[in-house]
This record gives C-alpha cells, sequence and structure tokens, in this order.
C-alpha cells in the first residue's frame, strides 16, 4: 500500500497527451521578456540599462532583501527597453526586461563551476550560489531557494524529500526530467542535504510513473537514498501532505515544514541547483508542459525564461479549435490567463489549452450538505461553512473556522456536486482576514 | 369573582413585588456612574454606527471623545453640526474642518472600457479581484461589481447603466467606508464643495492607457497647461489636482481630449464652454504678451 494522507480527489489524470513525448529544445525566441518578479517576496531590481549588452546567464536583475531572488538574461544580446508586460502570476503589468536576441548564445561565466569536483563543496556556498544562481521552487510557487535553505536557527531539519508526484493532471514536464535526467536530480538531492546537514533523503513519486520510480530506484542504489512511491491523489504533491504521507509528520497550523523537520523541493529545483554549482549554470531556463485536449502536438519543451506563451503554443502545432481557456500551471490550482503573450517565468510548470466546451461554468445551485467537500479536504477543514462566513461577511468565525490553513488546492470545489464557488468564497475569507491582521498590527504599532 | 382567578392574581402580585424589591435594591446597590455628557453625545451622533471613526459604533465613539481617546470632530458623518454640538458638550473649541465627500476615479464602465477576460465567479469586487487583477483590461480601472455599494451605510451609492457606481453627492457624508473596501483604490475623498476630480486611476504610460480604456488619463498634460492656478500637477503619469488652489473654472474639462477630467456639473457645463474657451484664449494672449515683453527685454534669450 502506498503512501499517502487523508482525503483528496481523483481528477481525470489526462497525462498521456505528453507523457512519452521526449523533452524537445525550442528555439531561442528574437526577443525574450523576462520579469522581474519571478518569485515570492520582493522583486529584483534591474541592473542594466537600454542598449546594454548582456550574455546568456548574466545576472540583470537583483534581488532586492533576503526573501527575494536575483533574475538573469536568458540569451545573448541588447536590452531593448525595461517597460510595463502583463504578468502570468498577478495579471497586473509589471516590470519586464527586454533582451533583443542576437542569437550568439554567449555565455557569462559569473558562477563558480564545480564540474567533478561539485561533492567536495562547503555547505555555505551551496547556499550562496542557490542564491546567485537565482533558484527559485520550480513546481509552481516560486519560493526563492536559498531562503528555504536558511532554516531559522535552532530549526533541525533531519529529511529531506524531493518532490517528484506531479499530482496536477495533464502536467508531465517533472516526469520527463526524472526520466531524462536522474542521475543530475539525485546529485542536487546530495547538495541539498548537505546544505542543511541532513541524514535522511528521499524521493516522492506517484504511483502513475512507474518508469521514473524504476530508473530513480536504479540510480539511487548506494546512496542512502530512499523512492517513495505516492498514491495517485491529488492533491498528494502539496508539501505539507507529502510530509504526512511519508513521515507520518503534521506541519502544525501556521507552521512550515522545518517546524517539523522537513524540508520540500521539487525535482525541477535539484537538477537546477546541480546545474549551477557543477556547470555554474543560472536558472534561465525551465521543462514547461504544453498540453490540453485541442493541442495539436502536446509536447514538453525546454525553454528560455522570457519566451511568450505564443511561440511555445506554435511550436506545440497550435490549437485545433477555437481557445475557450489558457491556464499557466496544472487544472487544478494553474491561472486562467487572458492573453498568450505571456511569458515562461521560472513558476511556470504548464501551459494548458482547452476548447469552449471545457471552459463553460456551470451554474451554482444550492448546498444540500452532503459533506463530500469536508470529507476531500486534505487540510480536514469545513469547506462549505468557511465558504459561508466568506459569503456572508463573518470574517471572524471564517478564522476561527482555519480558514487560513486551507492550501486553495481546490479540491472541495472540484468535487462540490452543486457546483459552488467554495474556493473563491474561502479566498475572499482568507484575503479578509489577512486584511484584519494586518489592519490590527498597524494600530498596534501606532 | 373566580377564587382561581382572584388567587393567581395575589400570587403574581406578590411575586412582582418581591422581583421590583430586588430589582430596586439592585439599582442601588451595583449603581455605576455613567457620565450623562456621554448619553448626551450618543443621542447627537448619526447613528449609523459607520465605524469611520475607528470606534464600535456611534455609542463607542461617543464613549471615547469623553474621555478624550477620540477627537471632537472625530465624527465625519456628522460633519460641522455634530462637531459644534460635541464641542459645546464638552466645553471644548472645534477646528471646523472641510466636509469631504467620496468621488470614484474612473469614467470606464463596460463600454468605454472592455474586459480582458469573462468574469463568471462571486459577485463582489475583492473576490473577483484576487483572480488575475479582476476581470478589466485596465489594471486600475473599476470592477464594477459594487461592493462599495454594500459597505456605504448611507445608500449614497448606487450603479448606473454603465456598470459604474454613482455617488449621491447630498447624501454622502465622507465616512470613508467605500474607500476603504474597494480592492482597486479607485475611490477617493475629495472637498464636497470642489467639483471637478480626475476620473481616472493609473499609473501607467499613455500608450497602455489607450488601448485598454477610451477615457483613462494619457499623460498629455493639456489640463496642467490650461489651469489658470497652476492647481494641477502631473505625477506618477496621472494629473492630480490640489484642491487648495482649484476654482471650480471648469476650464481642465473643457481641454481634456479623452473626458477623463470629471465634474458634478455635466448639463451646464456644454453652456460653460464658450465662456470656458474664450477664459483659455485669454490666458495664451496674456502668456504670449509676458514672452513678447520678455523677449523685447532681452533679446538673445529665446
Amino acid at each position: 500500500m502506498a503512501n499517502t494522507f487523508p482525503g483528496g480527489v481523483h481528477p481525470p489524470e489526462s497525462k498521456s497527451y505528453s507523457e512519452n513525448r521526449p523533452i524537445e529544445i525550442l528555439d531561442a525566441p528574437e526577443t525574450v521578456i523576462i520579469p522581474l518578479s519571478q518569485h515570492i517576496g520582493a522583486p529584483a531590481s534591474p541592473i542594466v540599462e537600454k542598449g546594454d549588452r548582456v550574455l546568456m546567464g548574466q545576472k540583470i536583475g537583483e534581488a532586492k532583501g533576503f526573501v527575494s531572488a536575483p533574475v538573469h538574461s536568458s540569451v545573448a544580446g541588447t536590452v531593448k527597453k525595461i517597460d510595463f508586460h502583463i504578468h502570468p502570476v498577478t495579471g497586473r503589468y509589471e516590470p519586464h526586461i527586454f533582451i533583443q536576441n542576437d542569437f550568439t548564445d554567449e555565455r557569462a561565466a559569473e558562477l563558480d563551476i564545480f564540474g567533478e569536483n561539485w561533492e567536495e563543496i562547503d555547505p555555505k556556498k551551496i547556499v550562496e550560489i542557490a542564491r546567485e544562481a537565482g533558484l527559485a521552487g520550480l513546481g509552481g510557487a516560486a519560493f526563492p531557494t536559498h531562503v528555504k535553505l536558511s532554516p531559522p536557527p535552532g530549526k533541525k531539519i533531519d529529511t529531506v524529500l524531493l518532490n517528484g508526484a506531479e499530482c496536477e493532471p495533464f502536467l508531465t514536464a517533472d516526469h520527463r526530467l526524472m526520466l531524462e535526467f536522474p542521475n543530475d536530480i539525485i546529485r542536487g538531492l546530495i547538495l541539498i542535504g548537505k546544505a542543511l546537514s541532513a541524514e535522511h533523503l528521499g524521493i516522492c513519486i506517484e504511483e502513475n510513473k512507474p518508469d521514473a520510480i524504476r530508473i530513480l530506484s536504479e540510480r539511487a542504489e548506494n546512496t542512502g537514498i530512499e523512492i517513495y512511491p505516492l498514491k495517485v491523489k491529488y492533491p498528494q504533491g502539496a508539501e505539507k501532505q507529502m510530509i504526512f504521507a511519508v513521515t507520518g509528520r503534521e506541519v502544525p497550523s501556521g507552521g512550515l515544514p522545518f517546524d517539523c523537520g522537513c524540508y520540500v523541493q521539487n525535482v525541477g529545483t535539484a537538477k537546477a541547483l546541480f546545474d549551477a554549482i557543477s556547470r555554474g549554470k543560472p536558472l534561465y531556463e525551465r521543462i514547461v508542459t504544453v498540453s490540453g485536449p485541442i493541442l495539436k502536438n502536446p509536447s514538453n519543451l525546454l525553454v528560455r525564461i522570457g519566451t511568450s506563451y505564443e511561440a511555445l503554443i506554435e511550436k506545440a502545432g497550435g490549437a485545433t479549435e477555437d481557445i475557450g481557456k489558457l491556464i499557466s500551471g496544472g487544472p487544478m490550482m494553474g491561472l486562467a490567463q487572458s492573453t498568450d503573450s505571456v511569458v515562461v517565468t521560472k513558476g511556470t510548470s504548464g501551459i494548458l489549452l482547452f476548447g469552449l466546451d471545457d471552459a463553460l461554468s456551470r451554474p451554482e445551485l444550492p448546498c444540500i450538505n452532503c459533506a463530500k467537500c469536508v470529507d476531500v479536504c486534505p487540510v480536514n477543514l469545513m469547506p462549505t461553512r468557511i465558504a459561508d462566513c466568506g459569503e456572508y461577511n463573518k470574517i471572524d468565525m471564517a478564522q476561527r473556522l482555519g480558514a487560513l490553513d486551507c492550501i486553495e488546492c481546490g479540491s472541495c470545489a472540484f468535487i462540490c456536486p452543486s457546483d459552488r464557488r467554495l474556493l473563491q468564497n474561502i479566498r475572499f475569507a482568507k484575503s479578509e482576514i489577512q486584511r484584519k491582521i494586518a489592519e490590527e498590527r498597524e494600530k498596534k504599532s501606532n | 369573582m373566580d377564587l382561581v382567578f382572584l388567587g393567581s392574581i395575589i400570587e403574581l402580585g406578590v411575586l412582582a413585588l418581591c422581583f421590583g424589591a430586588f430589582l430596586g435594591f439592585a439599582a442601588k446597590k451595583f449603581h455605576v456612574e455613567v457620565d450623562p455628557r456621554v448619553e448626551q453625545i450618543d443621542e447627537i451622533l448619526p447613528g449609523a454606527n459607520c465605524g469611520a471613526c475607528g470606534f464600535p459604533g456611534c455609542a463607542g465613539f461617543a464613549q471615547a471623545v469623553v474621555d478624550g481617546d477620540a477627537p471632537v470632530n472625530g465624527c465625519i458623518p456628522g460633519g460641522d453640526s455634530v462637531t459644534e454640538a460635541i464641542a459645546s458638550i464638552l466645553g471644548k473649541s472645534a477646528e471646523v474642518s472641510t466636509p469631504m465627500i467620496a468621488a470614484l476615479k474612473c469614467r470606464g464602465g463596460k463600454e468605454r472600457a472592455h474586459d480582458a477576460f469573462v468574469y463568471e465567479g462571486v459577485e463582489n469586487c475583492i473576490s473577483a479581484a484576487l483572480i488575475m487583477d479582476g476581470p478589466k483590461a485596465c489594471p486600475n480601472a473599476c470592477i464594477g461589481l459594487g461592493s462599495c455599494i454594500e459597505a456605504c451605510a448611507f445608500d449614497a451609492i448606487s450603479m448606473d447603466d454603465n456598470d459604474l457606481p454613482v455617488i449621491d453627492r447630498e447624501k454622502c457624508t465622507g465616512c470613508g467606508a467605500c474607500v476603504v473596501i474597494c480592492p482597486k483604490d479607485v475611490l477617493e475623498m475629495m472637498p464636497a464643495d470642489s467639483d471637478v476630480w480626475i476620473a481616472c486611476n493609473n499609473v501607467y504610460s499613455g500608450k497602455l492607457v489607450k488601448s485598454v480604456c477610451e477615457t483613462g488619463c494619457i499623460g498629455c498634460r493639456l489640463c496642467v497647461r490650461e489651469c489658470p492656478k497652476d492647481a494641477i500637477t502631473f505625477e506618477n503619469n496621472l494629473a492630480h489636482i490640489d484642491y487648495e488652489k482649484c476654482t471650480n473654472c471648469q476650464i481642465c474639462v473643457v481641454v481634456c481630449p479623452t473626458g477623463t477630467i470629471h465634474t458634478k456639473r455635466t448639463g451646464e457645463i456644454l453652456n460653460d464652454a464658450p465662456k470656458i474657451r474664450a477664459a483659455i484664449e485669454k490666458k495664451k494672449a496674456r502668456e504670449k504678451e509676458k514672452r513678447e515683453k520678455l523677449k523685447a527685454q532681452n533679446p538673445n534669450v529665446k
């Protein structure tokens, strides 16, 4: 019996579109548009100016503060301008750096290259390189890796888990990565373990990827790394649910994984860390799944950061019918986009296209109190009650019901037979609670 | 009379006497001194419990103002009359403040500013703004789902045919509840006796604004140049009116090429237009004269 957590849902996996398509390289576009904010935290501040020549992998934005990450140019070329462009995560117009590609792909040498001696690196240097290489979680949330690698003093991390669950339907980027770069992933994991001096290392993979489990088990022999097959269920790849499934530990309410001695990182980030340390390569490209029922040739593409979605969709053969919905990320937690001119960032794991039929929203019916949402909630909340509190502005009560612990996985809204807007009302309640907390804090400081 | 009936009257009467005596005793014994001024002030307050003062309702404010925790002019909806009444009760002097009202810094209703996507979720601006910053293509536009209408305790906001909230200048008391609730910060307080305001909230370049809205501020700075009192400044891609200097002459309303500057005198403005144009011409002539004079004095200066 594979490890798992209580609750969860089983959306159609739909991985067959792209899971057998090897990673293809998408040629760099003529112009890359690189967002200065590609991570959680303060946006980077630009350190290049219009007209400057930049090299591939050159730092063009410096991290502002600790919870922030630098950004690097993904091509060699000239800075055309720094201007506002629509951002795929916030939906707002955010500053981007536009770089005209000169197709020389001249590499900048800014990071120390450890090559074959990667194992001899000093743990402190690992964190430093993670920061300089602009690493951010490649699973989707894009939390700066160096921040995660520096737990507060007194917090001992004994378990490092790599997340290869990829529980979102359609997405296969991590799956292909595990099949094609198993050694890099394992080395990246060893490096993370070294940086945190953790004894226990593991890689978690959902059971619907038996080939990845097999290949990683083979390569991980004699390294002390354990491979954990997980039950196929959404949201198995959420870090708190994964920690519970593997170790049986629960992250306390309002806490982070290090509060229970664990650390979870996406497999892609582990490979990027190894690339940065062994090959001196900052994070300027990533693997993106381009898939969906109406796409001609669903594929897994290795793309430069700053390539527009349009170019990726074109490479994948384009849509066969009218597009009803364009989603950045997976269909459960991803963000629907209003335009295909947005660009790939560090957190873009997939681009999905759906037809008009799939984009229809069904009418909202009254709650029949079936408690299906309560059964499936992976955090053991009562989604229907919290959503009601949101709808009727009972913010204090929503807080008492634990609204802030909601991980916004959307399982409740997925399972609801009445198609109630559960997640949206919970998100409203959460934002109001956070506003209230901020207000109180402000009052206190005055 | 029926004996049972009489018996119950006596029984209840005795009970009532006992309870009455107990209540009377308790009232004396556990008497709490209430400052009579609190009650007096509570009576003159508007009683809408809007919370604009920062205290829990009007009674909370009355207590706070007597305790000295709240300023005498803390009740914004009450305005000067209430402030003066409170001041006279407390024997303090009150500074008369300018009454403020809310103004909508956007004219991009559904006809003038298009949507970027179809929004089918919960009918509430805050929820809508959580999804890709709201359905409007303009990143700063009014979403138009009416969270401000719900927030208004004085029923001063209504929705027009263009899905934009309209503020009733008579009913608005300036409590600012709508300004706080708006997720797009598209509502602003302005002096109630001023007529004009910049009905745009963007912070982006004119090119971007033009692509998402027909009536947004494109940053031409015509209003800045034509204002006879130099009351309009331009910063962060948007014009701002300094109400200390503004005389409600409406020149800016007429010169604005995109109709961004809004006036409460919509009907009158057309009649005024020739007058305003004449004023602009006059100002131009005056400036030209000034320039020529300068030129005559210093022929070397261009």
